[in-house]
């Protein structure tokens, strides 16, 4: 059994007098696909941005790779950094760069590829995603939705991470769209292995995607484990977060896609 | 996941070639040139990556390359890495189009660009002041839909705030001034004339043009900066549906602030620079603050000091209707949003010289003791 990839231990965050979690442990294991889910405001998306470092909690220690993620000195920690990968929730792409541009950016910044075979990698990214290769050229203010949740995801896989963090992947994408995209982030984490943690509101993809579930409510962490086990547990946000009718049906729906 | 990075090596035995270790993007960094030159010399012959631990795409692609684009005759491959090559298979024939390189016509087209770039800036800038005047003819029938708290909130912003800086630079331009007229004047015996200079000088001229260039860099920026994220964030349009003119609420009470805000500072500035130049010739030529104080008006006609006020208006029209002009051109992408935030300051400073020239032309008979 290797270490975990992510390992958070008493992880706590206080946002002004308000404390948004207090000792929060979580072990990712590699080859997991973990869904977070709680309530609004339960603090999932600030969760995932202290695991990448963008936010360092109150209290507590976030280790990545079984290494505190700010050890080392600034090369340890850049060759850390390539390991893993973000997906934001907006695409956040560079908006002055061409779809090309944005997906060759971290490969050029790695300054390991050439430029033809950059080229070929950005033609082997996009054709991974299922954009075509003529949509290489447009600005990101061209893209549809769905278009640059698929390039953005293009571009957190240009430097072959073993650890993808997706906020929200289909948030903001019609249910045929958003089926198509849970599906190829299912295929692709299935071929090369990733890890991959999501925040997510929508069961669908929850259903579909992850192989675990940890819940994120009064706090810290409610339960995490299989999504059949955690529906199992009696408990008042859980039961209400999956056992209503609405979400049954969406529960059905993903787990039959 | 955690374990350590197997070193990628190529190497032949019985004359089968065997990469080995980590062929991925992390492990290759440290020995990609010298494993390139190595695939590059490799002979045509078997492969075998079965010694392979781990493959990622660019791995797969150094190798698809050294094959030259197809699977090689005799190669042994593990299951698990197939479908590395399988997709570099699929992307192979659809390669992304190339930037067609920038020819001479390409350049002649971004000559005309530029000339149509210019006529239609004058365009949106003709309509931009025809929107304005015609929902200003609107308001006048419905006093109370006047942007009055938005113009009450631009005004402290853009006039208000900006005092500090206005005083110091003012201060010290006077001082600067004085300081160096006095140098020359006391050579000539003219001593007294620096109240002459000064109050010509600093009232009439340096006042107005020096806060509009302040004013400029420090508000019309802003201005532009806060429409062109307005812009990006789909603010401007979220007005638009609600029914809500952004000509009213967002560039009018800018335009309205301005215009009342300028000519206030311009008579603050002027104020300030001119005590800065009292300070210095007292302390340069000896010239009591009393002697300064009674000559000014009677060397400087009020004339100058209308001129002024009124120059500080139409150059605050300007300035927030060049801001806002860029501002709403803004396009949702950075890029755009530092283009045209600079071109709003260049424009409206440039544009604030010229039409400062037209009003020297225009009041040279006025104000001026002959």
């Amino acid at each position: 059994m290797s270490a975990p990839v992510i390992s958070l231990r008493g992880v706590s965050t206080r946002f002004g007098s308000n404390w948004v979690h207090q000792g929060v442990d979580l072990d990712v294991p590699a080859g997991e696909v973990v869904s977070l889910v709680g309530g609004s405001g339960s603090g999932k998306t600030t969760l995932l941005r202290q695991m990448v470092g963008l936010l360092t909690p109150t209290e507590g220690e976030v280790r990545l790779f079984d290494e505190p993620l700010f050890a080392g000195n600034r090369e340890v920690q850049r060759q850390r950094r390539r390991r893993f990968a973000m997906c934001f929730q907006g695409g956040a792409l560079f908006s002055a760069f061409t779809v090309y541009e944005n997906i060759a950016f971290p490969l050029r910044e790695a300054g390991i590829a050439t430029e033809d075979e950059i080229r070929e990698l950005v033609a082997l990214k996009l054709a991974m995603v299922e954009l075509l290769p003529s949509h290489a050229a447009l600005m990101p203010a061209e893209l549809s939705g769905g278009m640059i949740k698929r390039v953005a995801l293009a571009r957190a896989l240009a430097l072959e991470p073993e650890l993808l963090l997706l906020d929200e992947p289909t948030a903001g994408l019609d249910p045929t769209r958003s089926a198509s995209f849970v599906a190829l982030i299912r295929d692709l984490q299935q071929q090369l292995g990733l890890t991959v943690v999501l925040v997510t509101h929508d069961l669908d993809t929850l259903a579909a995607l992850s192989s675990k579930v940890a819940v994120l409510a009064e706090r810290r962490i409610l339960a995490f484990d299989t999504l059949e086990a955690v529906m199992r547990i009696e408990h008042p946000f859980i039961q209400e977060f999956f056992l209503s009718e609405r979400s049954a049906r969406a529960l059905t729906r993903g787990q039959g896609a | 996941m955690a374990d350590a990075i197997r070193v990628p090596e190529l190497r032949q035995t019985d004359g089968r070639l065997c990469p080995s270790g980590d062929w991925t993007l992390l492990a290759l960094g440290p020995h990609v040139a010298r494993l390139r030159r190595e695939l590059a010399a490799a002979p045509a012959a078997a492969w075998d990556l079965s010694s392979l631990t781990r493959l990622d795409s660019f791995g797969a692609l150094l190798l698809w390359r050294a094959w030259g684009g197809r699977q090689p005759a005799q190669l042994v491959l593990p299951e698990a890495f197939a479908p590395q090559f399988d997709r570099l298979a699929a992307s192979d024939g659809a390669p992304v189009p190339r930037r067609p390189p920038f020819g001479p016509v390409d350049a002649l087209a971004a000559l005309g660009a530029v000339a149509l770039g210019l006529v239609a800036h004058l365009g949106d800038f003709l309509a931009l002041i025809g929107r304005l005047t015609l929902d200003c003819l609107h308001l006048l029938l419905r006093p109370r839909h006047w942007p009055l708290k938005e113009f009450s909130a631009n005004l402290f912003k853009v006039g208000v705030k900006a005092m500090p800086v206005s005083a110091l630079v003012g201060f010290l331009i006077g001082v600067v001034l004085s300081y160096l007229s006095a140098l020359q004047l006391k050579a000539f015996g003219a001593d007294i004339f620096i109240v002459n200079i000064l109050g010509l000088g600093i009232i009439r001229e340096l006042g107005p043009v020096l806060v509009s260039v302040l004013v400029a860099g420090r508000s019309g920026s802003a201005m532009t900066a806060q429409l062109g994220v307005m812009r990006v964030t789909e603010e401007v349009d979220a007005l638009t549906v609600m029914g809500i003119s952004n000509y009213v609420r967002l560039v009018l009470p800018k335009v309205m602030a301005l215009s009342v805000a300028m000519p206030l500072l311009v008579l603050w500035t002027s104020g300030v620079a001119l005590v800065g130049g009292m300070l210095s010739a007292e302390l340069q030529l000896g010239l009591s603050y009393g002697f300064f104080i009674e000559t000014l008006p009677k060397v400087v006609p009020p004339a100058n000091l209308f001129i002024a006020l009124g120059k500080g208006a139409v150059f605050g029209v300007l300035i927030a209707l060049v801001a806002c002009h860029f501002g709403l051109r803004v396009k949702p992408n950075t890029e755009s949003l530092s283009a045209n935030t600079t071109a709003s300051v260049v424009t409206s400073i440039t544009l604030v010289i010229l039409v400062d020239a037209v009003f020297a032309i225009a009041t040279r008979s006025i104000g001026v003791p002959v």
